[in-house]
């Protein structure tokens, strides 16, 4: 009896969580727990947690979002997750330590960060095989891939820098710097400008693409937290162009950014230190990892308003949405 | 005539295009002593000999990995004495060969020493921890990387508070350091409300690894106390306090629950990173010292990559400015103080295996920065760096 019910138990999360296939879900790495939590994004939930490798961190999405790729820093390797089964189907080889990556236009080549080797790796996710390795400086974490394929983007947060990688040669060919700490880069949708966090810094550089020198520099000021805490991360651009929202890290905010003007408009509570961001399909909502207090906040785009938290693993870090 | 000036630079800086020879070249001298800590009751776990340099030698490795994007170069030039003269001596020689920038690892006479020798040199302390260097006698070209006695002692008194232990036994040892950790533990105690309720100098020189379990509980019978204060920096007897004392209570100073500028278990906002450097550099766990010298390497780059340029008094400058902010992985951006050029930094709670807190604990509010709510703040101290020019 007792272990009917036990077995029944444990399967039932798995079974609300392929129970409801049409659904968008959220995928959250949980950098403590090795697992991911999977967020039914009608009921706002949690309907599963899957183990995975050890200190997961970044996470993206094959194009056809059939396959969730995913950084497990400590395990040394990127793991490919296929969504339909959720079972862990191949892994690449990532070079040491991978803690963010970017996947190519192409559907193929995936650009990866070694934070501990100082490299960005390049692989072909098809073969498993490494194209490239290229030196970057030290502690390279933030990754973006130009819409048109033709620039990567590396930070290295030592070194307080952005290396344009030509994807043609898969060499560096030019470097901008940035304030201290730079932890994440956002191509916007034209691909006109690259927008780059850097956290000790604690600004946003928003860089024109075309001669890769910044246009302008963005600061935060919010009432009653210590600029020292400001401490920008993740940064996510509407598809439309128009807004641009900022993860502040332990002033535990996201700034809402006129994309267009550049003006700060508002600063929403979230959870304790806020990492990363993801849209729902349509826009409509947008996921915050908080790392601190292990909890995804879900503001509303619209009307700028924090809506829900919804408990995820310990230390919460990259989040991505399938539709 | 104009036309010719270009061309001139380009061929310098064809010539110039070995890693050697680089567009800035700066060269930082390493100076260390460190004095027989003497016999020691807790010997079994020996402290690193090394401790600083290996600090040092990574963030040179970390700053020629930005500078090779942009044709800077850093290189350490070390010197270890065995006695503070002998230490002078080798300065000198570094000196005449046209080093101006030197972190230092080395005690407070020695420093003092140092710097009023080198006069045109900026100086980075990353091994003194004494108070007066910060408070009474500031040399005009010398910095503090490492925290000092009362900032760490003010790290302990904010979790004292926090956690309601408002009853202390403070125990110190003889030496003259033992004496001023006292001295800016009583001066934490003070400024966060903590009753001292009874002081014991610990005199014993017996073996304690053997008998602690029959002198430490009987040593420790005074009034009750919520927590017992150890004063112990050389490690002789701290050791043998914890579970000891007549009160079951904990212990924290030099011992037990201990503040420091680093420790193995601090390991978030991209520590991990750092850790992970250090260990693969050296072969062991970074400690206070080595991250101490670190990010003192560390700071001379920063401004130098900011300046490009290697002048100590405009190294000096921008360092005593806001505008030099540094990244030492402790969660926020660091600075120096403008009066006594000592690093702000939030100082960790350790135990052996585990961080407890850090402080600034939350609620010590300041005007500026509640990083100041540890060690001597502007009012307190009676240097002014900054108006005394560069």
């Amino acid at each position: 009896m007792h272990k009917t019910l036990l077995a029944t138990l444990i399967a039932a999360p798995l079974l609300l969580g392929t129970g409801t296939p049409f659904a968008a879900t959220a995928y959250v790495s949980n950098e403590k727990d090795n697992t991911l939590s999977v967020i039914d994004l009608d009921k706002l939930e949690t309907v599963a947690t899957l183990e995975v490798g050890m200190r997961p961190r970044g996470l993206a999405l094959s194009h056809d979002n059939k396959l969730l790729y995913i950084c497990a820093s400590d395990s040394d390797r990127v793991q490919v997750m296929d969504l339909a089964s959720r079972k862990i189907v191949k892994e690449l080889p990532s070079g040491a330590d991978p803690e963010q990556f970017a996947l190519h236009p192409n559907n193929q080549w995936l650009y990866i960060s070694n934070e501990d080797d100082a490299l960005v790796t390049v692989v072909d996710v098809d073969s498993a095989q490494v194209k490239a390795q290229i030196e970057v400086g030290v502690e390279p974490e933030g990754m973006a891939v130009s819409p048109d394929g033709k620039w990567a983007v590396n930070t290295s947060e030592t070194t307080s820098m952005l290396h344009w990688i030509d994807t043609a040669t898969h060499e560096l060919v030019d470097n901008t710097q940035v304030d201290q700490r730079p932890r994440h880069v956002e191509f916007s949708q034209d691909g006109k400008y690259l927008w780059a966090s850097a956290e000790i810094g604690g600004t946003v550089t928003v860089i024109d693409v075309a001669s890769r020198q910044p246009v302008k520099t963005l600061t935060f000021a919010i009432k009653g937290v210590h600029p020292d805490k400001v401490q920008p991360v993740g940064v996510k651009l509407t598809s439309d162009g128009k807004y641009a929202f900022v993860a502040l890290g332990p002033a535990n905010h996201v700034a809402v950014v006129d994309a267009q003007t550049y003006e700060v408009l508002d600063y929403l509570l979230v959870g304790r230190r806020v990492w990363h961001l993801a849209f729902t399909p349509g826009e409509q909502q947008l996921l915050t990892t908080n790392g601190v207090s292990g909890d995804v906040s879900v503001i509303d785009v619209a009307s700028r308003k924090v809506t829900k938290s919804i408990k995820v693993g310990r230390y919460p870090w990259g989040v991505v949405v399938t539709p | 005539m104009r036309p010719l000036l270009p061309c001139l630079f380009t061929a310098l800086g064809l010539l110039a295009a070995g890693p050697a020879s680089a567009e800035l070249d700066v060269r930082i001298g390493y100076l260390g002593y460190t004095p027989e800590r003497g016999p020691v009751l807790s010997n079994v776990i020996p402290e690193p000999a090394d401790a600083g340099l290996r600090g040092a030698e990574l963030a040179i490795e970390d700053s020629n990995s930005t500078g090779r994007f942009l044709k800077h170069s850093y290189r350490l030039e070390s010197a270890e004495a065995a006695s503070g003269a002998a230490l002078l001596e080798q300065a000198r020689a570094l000196h005449d060969g046209g080093l101006r920038l030197f972190v230092v690892n080395a005690p407070a006479d020695s420093l003092r020493q140092l710097a009023a020798a080198l006069p045109d040199s900026l100086l980075l302390n990353a091994g003194s921890a004494d108070d007066s260097l910060r408070t009474d006698n500031c040399a005009a070209n010398l910095l503090h990387t490492l925290p000092s006695r009362a900032m760490l002692a003010d790290a302990l008194g904010q979790f004292l508070a926090a956690r309601q232990w408002q009853r202390a036994l403070l125990i110190a040892g003889p030496t003259e350091g033992d004496q001023a950790y006292a001295a800016a533990l009583r001066r934490a105690a003070k400024r966060f409300g903590v009753k001292i309720v009874a002081e014991k100098p610990w005199s014993f020189d017996n073996d304690q690894r053997r008998s602690a379990q029959a002198e430490m509980p009987l040593f420790t019978q005074t009034a009750e106390y919520d927590v017992v204060l150890v004063a112990d920096e050389r490690g002789d007897f701290g050791e043998y306090v914890p579970y000891h004392t007549w009160y079951p209570r904990p212990v924290a100073g030099t011992q037990g629950l201990t503040p420091t500028g680093w420790h193995k278990t601090v390991e978030t906002y991209g520590a991990a990173q750092l850790q992970k450097r250090f260990e693969a550099h050296a072969n062991r766990w970074m400690n206070d010292r080595d991250f101490a010298a670190w990010i003192a390497v560390r700071s001379i780059a920063t401004a130098a990559n900011k300046l490009r340029s290697s002048d100590p008094a405009a190294i000096r400058q921008l360092a005593l400015s806001a505008e030099l902010p540094l990244d030492g992985f402790k969660g926020r951006k660091l600075s120096f103080r403008d009066w006594n050029g000592q690093l702000r930094q939030p100082i960790p709670l350790v135990q052996p295996r585990a961080l407890v807190s850090t402080s600034p604990q939350d609620g010590f509010l300041h005007p500026l920065t509640d990083l100041d709510s540890l060690g001597y703040d502007r009012p307190e101290s009676r240097c002014n760096l900054a108006a005394n020019g560069g």
